[in-house]
């Protein structure tokens, strides 16, 4: 019998196994998400035009879709589908990197909070719970409205280090039911250092609530970058987001409704295929949960 | 007789909490010889669990071990030895089989991976070395299409089978020294007594000691050679089996004794001892048994009984044993009946 199994593996192969066997919808939202995200990562291949091209801003204004602008043109004569597609590399971008950065922070936190004992362990809630209760949009709205031309390096940096508490939370939260199960108390026993169980221990069994936490997350900041780059101060035109391009159309919704309805579909789609996503990975990744339709 | 493999001295495990010192563990001494198995009874409460815990130095704060306290094994001292030393001991030389098969593996991981780890852990071999060692001894316990079963994660196993893999873990490095904290409690009686049986025989085949903590005891008729009777954060009465069964001294050993259910009597409810285990914050007095004793006079309240020698290895923490004449006479009935007619 071979010998060697990296646990790792098995353990992703029968969570794979597991999810696609049991939820349609999943690879539904996965493939959903891949048609998306794929021409919008090869934007500069798959775009017909130059998204901020304005080829003839009297002739080409806020025209209809039509076979040469299959989504129609903004009132300045820009291509929709070129400016969706290029938007929508920057809003995944954005979405996915400034997750990446809340996640990690709220990771780090939070399992520092869950391990610490008194004093520190109290300190480190007592912050959290200061950070929390911190409206994000307004604090976002009060940021970017101040620095105006903020760099997208620094716009993404902003919003991960505004999105972590509820991570971080999450994560305490674990860690601290965790600490006092028997198998901590076990591994211990055996000889394992702290490190090994943390690593070996905690985090592997913390990193379901993170990865469905951080699925659901991208969504959100998705949706937030779109609120922020409609209110004028997220991503500054002529660069292209999905939020700043429903502002281009937002006061003609109903006579050039092409305008600001496909960026908006865009967004809806993306989000929720995120969501189901994010529940899918919730049921696929928990073992001791058999799956049963 | 040899030098005791495990030898404990005046162990006081106390839990300074915001109410009060909780004196759970007080001044308790015992050994431990190679190969034999020493069974700990008591009620919830009464140290057992916390003694089995500070052998291995896993009390948790606020509890601490006090000094004085001493845990000589092997010729070193566990409550002086660094972190190091200590993590050298547990799971190599002494390991710990813990009481809810479930919750003591982790729901991530596959059992094999688990019982491969703790080689990994003590740094010997490979990590195919460890497998195939894993999965010898889930063999070894009885565990059929080991090969298979340790590609499984515990949800997919039974109560019984998660106990056999408790065990490969605490046997994989070859232990001395094995403490089992109420091992067979969360199990149904068919699979106590398979395990138990498996505990009896890796302990033939491999030599290793047993501490085997409980409050049952079938379960130390069944298993143990000598017997330590806990109550109150003290040993009460320390016997070989056969003695403490049929020649029990301690009042309270005696209640435990008349407590016990009998399948050849014909009883309609069950006997208690009176009372509960006062809070280890608050021990009474003198003689911690004396509320709930049926013999107590004043005596009891004023002096506390020292572990007085009844017989060549039969000692018992109680006045009776030099005012013998008293056990005539006791003031209220053994054990009460509660319960409703069956």
């Amino acid at each position: 019998m071979n010998s060697d199994i990296p646990l790792t593996r098995g353990f992703m192969a029968a969570a794979s196994r597991r999810w696609l066997d049991n939820d349609r919808s999943a690879v539904f939202a996965g493939a959903l998400l891949l048609a998306i995200a794929i021409p919008c990562l090869l934007a500069p291949l798959v775009a017909p035009y130059d998204p901020t091209a304005q080829p003839d801003i009297i002739g080409l204004q806020s025209r209809a879709p039509s076979l040469l602008h299959p989504l129609g043109t903004d009132p300045y004569s820009r291509d929709v589908l070129s400016r969706l597609i290029y938007g929508g590399r920057l809003s995944l971008l954005v979405a996915l990197f400034a997750t990446l950065v809340s996640v990690t922070l709220g990771t780090a936190y939070g399992a520092a909070a869950g391990y610490a004992r008194g004093l520190t362990s109290s300190l480190l809630e007592r912050v959290l719970d200061a950070l929390l209760s911190i409206p994000r949009l307004l604090l976002l709205i009060a940021i970017f409205a101040a620095w105006r031309d903020i760099p997208v390096a620094g716009f993404v940096l902003i919003l991960g280090a505004t999105g972590w508490y509820g991570v971080a939370r999450l994560v305490r939260g674990q860690v601290l039911a965790l600490r006092n199960q028997d198998f901590i108390a076990s591994a211990t026993a055996l000889g394992a250092t702290r490190l090994r169980i943390f690593t070996r221990h905690i985090l592997p069994n913390i990193v379901t609530p993170v990865v469905v936490a951080a699925t659901l997350g991208i969504g959100h900041v998705i949706v937030l970058e779109a609120g922020l780059s409609w209110l004028g101060i997220g991503v500054r035109p002529p660069t292209a987001s999905w939020g700043n391009m429903i502002q281009d159309g937002s006061d003609q919704m109903v006579s050039h409704w092409w305008i600001s309805l496909f960026p908006g579909l865009a967004i809806v789609l993306t989000v929720m295929a995120f969501n189901v996503l994010g529940d899918a990975l919730l049921k696929a990744l928990s073992p001791m949960r058999p799956v049963i339709e | 007789m040899s030098e005791p493999l495990l030898s404990v001295e005046n162990l006081r495990t106390w839990f300074h909490t915001p109410s009060g010192i909780a004196k759970s563990v007080d001044g308790v001494s015992f050994d431990i010889r190679a190969g034999e198995t020493l069974g700990i009874v008591g009620e919830s409460g009464c140290g057992k669990s916390v003694t089995a815990l500070s052998l291995l130095r896993l009390i948790q704060p606020p509890g601490r071990i006090e000094a004085g306290s001493r845990i000589v094994f092997e010729g070193k001292d566990l409550v002086t030895v660094d972190e190091a030393g200590m993590r050298a001991v547990r799971g190599n030389r002494i390991a710990m089989i813990f009481q809810e098969p479930m919750s003591a593996l982790n729901p991530v991981f596959t059992v094999g991976d688990q019982v491969a780890e703790v080689a990994r852990v003590h740094g010997t071999g490979s990590r195919s070395d460890a497998w195939d060692r894993a999965v010898e001894m889930l063999a070894q316990t009885g565990i059929p299409s080991p090969g298979d079963r340790a590609r499984q994660y515990p949800h997919q196993l039974s109560g019984g089978m998660r106990q056999r893999v408790l065990i490969a873990m605490a046997l994989m490095m070859n232990p001395a020294l094995i403490i089992a904290d109420e091992p067979t409690t969360a199990l149904d009686v068919t699979i106590q007594a398979q395990i138990l049986e498996l505990l009896a025989d890796l302990k033939r085949r491999f030599g290793t000691a047993i501490l085997m903590i409980t409050h049952d005891l079938g379960v130390i008729a069944e298993t143990a050679e000598r017997v330590l009777v806990m109550y109150g954060g003290e040993i009460v009465e320390e016997a070989e089996v056969r003695t403490l069964f049929d020649d029990a001294h301690h009042p309270y050993t005696e209640g435990l004794m008349y407590a016990m259910p009998n399948i050849t009597e014909s009883r309609e409810r069950l006997n208690v001892i009176p009372g509960t285990v006062p809070p280890p914050t608050a021990w009474p007095s003198g003689c911690r048994f004396r509320d709930r004793c049926r013999y107590s006079w004043e005596r009891c309240e004023r002096e506390h009984p020292p572990l007085y020698q009844i017989g060549v290895s039969h000692t018992s923490r109680c006045h009776l044993a030099e005012e013998p004449e008293r056990r005539a006479h006791p003031h209220a009935p053994l054990v009460e009946q509660i319960g409703a007619s069956l």
